[in-house]
């Protein structure tokens, strides 16, 4: 196994499935000469040319719109939205014609995109550089929506996203690209979609959590752990379809849970998960099931202080468990 | 007698002529019908090609339904029908019947697909059609084939976002797509001259850095003409064109609009004499290709598909209610849960 960056397991999983497949190429704003304002597909343009690694203009509804024509006509498209935030434009091409090109056309058609996005904060990337944009997508049936934590599986889970029959959304925490190592797998493989991942096994407490919350509930747990308090940590990895069966057992497992994302509460995927919960594991419970998210504010401000209290981090997730614990 | 032969300068034979007549009056004969069992209460929507099917069936005998990609809006009835759908498939889509190939019944008529016949699935939120052409166009580029993508839409669709960075981008890149405006005056109640600052739709093509042309969309052997010559651009690398075909809807946007409330009956009247049915009419008998008697048996044909559609397509059974979860994602995905 190699140790890779979580962005460079992104590159690879892009460069690997379009050297496999002909009809992969990646679309949007910078990706080519300039290889990505993150640097996420630099060198693949001098491996693939200009069209399988295809410069956009400043339209991120025709990157999407163009990505599901070109998918119509037999391409594999993955687009790149430079920010999640950007996004907004494309809602229209995402959510009235990927996510319904198969159920509209009863199974005559289908959508097999990607759309690539880095989204979250904690950059100095202020309001529109910052944002979750997940929960607005996960309300859609037609859509997948992955959300990976570790380098292993944000190649895995890009490599099953591009060969997925139907559109998938991949969000990926633009904090982790450069901050996250782990080790990699050798050679081709793929990470099921719609599978969540023990990270932590634990007995007193439950943490439900994606992307960077992962990280920042392992960090908390060993705190936690010195204090006495044993952690289990379900990654989501997948936020549509969510793995119900995972969700419930790790409620089970503790019978106290802790939701944590960046992403704000109201109707977040912490909701969700809360209903899963009260709905089939009710009488399991020890304790009411706790949310910590973002705060019901429009976006992260830039001033350092602001952005500060956004953002999640170990401490408030330390604090959050250990008042879990407690109850 | 230099009329005569026109659509044999064209390149049309005498059959293709009379063929493009052919659907023109089928695309009439069951939109006709539809607006019937709507007003039976039979069906609960309608959306009309009126008016258009000149235009329609100009562009689509251009194109080579064997390979090249359509992505047409909601009014293409007669273009759906020169692409190989018939009276008995878009009676099925009127009753919202299983059996219709352009949804299985799920969307409303008029909201073809058909992915055998290239017929790219369309939605409601207009123009969002256009991009899927480019990208089609795209991909024909990007693999080296010579099919192209035709999109088309209403001249209300032009003040779209989506119609501006699809045009855009395929004229970046020289693509092979033929973007063809549908001009028939009105979107909804709001006309042209409150919907365009400039003169034409095709106008707008020099901000993309191609040609925008304009057509008579009520003479179909013109728009065959312009079409035809944007085709073979397009299949030659020429890159894309923007046609606009001036047209006129001769009845109400849908089932459920009354035209009374914003144009005159003296507006429509006069439309209807410059109907293309019956220019292209008056062309078949001054050629000597049609007969008033040809005409009617004719007509009598396609009265007799459309009836037969009707009764197949009243009589065939409704969606399982169980099959309303079916097709979200891949069955073969589902079953793995994923």
């Amino acid at each position: 196994m190699a140790v890779k960056q979580y962005i460079e397991a992104i590159h690879d999983a892009l460069q690997e499935e379009m050297a496999r497949d002909e009809r992969v190429f990646v679309l949007g704003e910078d990706v080519g000469v300039r290889g990505g304002v993150f640097r996420v597909t630099a060198g693949l343009i001098e491996q693939f040319g200009e069209y399988r690694v295809l410069d956009f203009p400043l339209t991120e509804s025709a990157i999407v719109g163009v990505a599901i024509g070109a998918a119509a006509a037999g391409m594999i498209p993955v687009a790149e939205i430079q920010f999640a935030d950007f996004i907004l434009p494309a809602v229209n091409q995402i959510i009235s014609e990927a996510a319904k090109f198969r159920y509209r056309s009863n199974n005559d058609w289908n959508c097999p995109i990607v759309i690539r996005a880095p989204y979250g904060g904690g950059i100095h990337g202020a309001l529109y550089h910052s944002q979750s944009m997940e929960a607005l997508f996960t309300h859609v049936p037609g859509l997948k929506i992955v959300t990976p934590s570790t380098p292993e599986d944000a190649k895995g889970l890009l490599v099953s996203a591009i060969r997925d029959p139907d559109p998938v959304l991949f969000f990926e925490h633009k904090k982790l690209y450069r901050s996250i190592r782990g080790e990699v797998p050798e050679g081709e493989y793929s990470t099921p979609i719609g599978k969540a991942a023990v990270r932590r096994e634990g007995d007193d407490i439950t943490v439900i959590t994606y992307g960077l919350g992962v990280h920042l509930a392992l960090d908390a747990a060993s705190h936690l752990e010195k204090e006495g308090i044993s952690t289990h940590i379900l990654d989501l990895r997948t936020l549509r379809p969510l793995d119900e069966q995972a969700i419930l057992e790790a409620a089970r497992k503790t019978g106290k849970v802790l939701i944590v994302h960046e992403d704000n509460k109201v109707c977040g995927v912490g909701a969700e998960v809360s209903a899963i919960i009260a709905e089939h594991a009710l009488f399991d419970l020890d304790a009411p099931v706790r949310r910590l998210a973002g705060p019901e504010v429009p976006a992260m401000p830039f001033s350092p202080t602001l952005e500060k209290a956004y953002m999640l981090n170990t401490d408030k997730v330390a604090q959050e468990m250990r008042a879990l614990a407690k109850f | 007698m230099a009329d005569k032969v026109r659509h044999i300068e064209l390149g049309l034979t005498d059959q293709q002529v009379l063929d493009m007549y052919w659907y023109m009056v089928l695309a009439r004969t069951v939109d006709e019908r539809m607006w019937l069992l709507n007003r039976a209460g039979k069906i609960p929507f309608v959306i009309s090609c009126q008016g258009q099917e000149g235009a329609q069936a100009g562009a689509g005998f251009a194109l080579d339904p064997s390979k090249d990609y359509i992505a047409p809006y909601y009014r293409d009835l007669c273009l759906v029908l020169i692409y190989g759908h018939t009276a008995k498939s878009e009676l099925l889509s009127a009753f919202g019947k299983p059996e219709d190939p352009n949804s299985g019944g799920r969307q409303m008529p008029g909201h073809f697909g058909d992915r055998k016949r290239r017929i790219i699935t369309g939605s409601s939120p207009v123009g969002t059609q256009i991009p899927h052409a480019v990208g089609a166009a795209l991909a024909a580029k990007m693999r080296g084939e010579d099919f192209v993508a035709y999109v088309s839409f209403g001249e209300g669709t032009s003040n779209q976002g989506d119609f501006h960075e699809a045009a855009n981008f395929a004229g970046i890149h020289k693509l092979p797509v033929i973007f063809f405006c549908e001009n028939n005056r009105y979107a909804i109640s709001v006309p042209e001259s409150k919907q365009l600052a400039c003169k034409n739709v095709a106008d707008r093509a020099a901000g993309y850095g191609f040609e925008g042309v304009v057509v008579d969309g009520m003479d179909p052997l013109e728009v065959y003409r312009v079409m035809k010559a944007a085709v073979e651009k397009a299949r030659n690398g020429g890159g894309p064109t923007l046609v606009e075909a001036k047209t006129y809807r001769l009845v109400p946007h849908s089932s459920d609009d009354d035209d009374r409330s914003y144009r005159t009956r003296e507006e429509v009247e006069e439309a209807k004499r410059g109907d293309s049915i019956v220019r292209l009419k008056q062309y078949l008998l001054d050629v000597g290709l049609l007969t008033e008697e040809k005409d009617a048996a004719l007509r009598k044909k396609a009265l007799d598909e459309v009836n037969e559609a009707t009764a197949y397509a009243e009589k065939a059974p409704h969606a399982d209610p169980a099959t309303l979860t079916h097709y979200v994602y891949a069955e073969e995905a589902v079953h793995h849960g994923r």
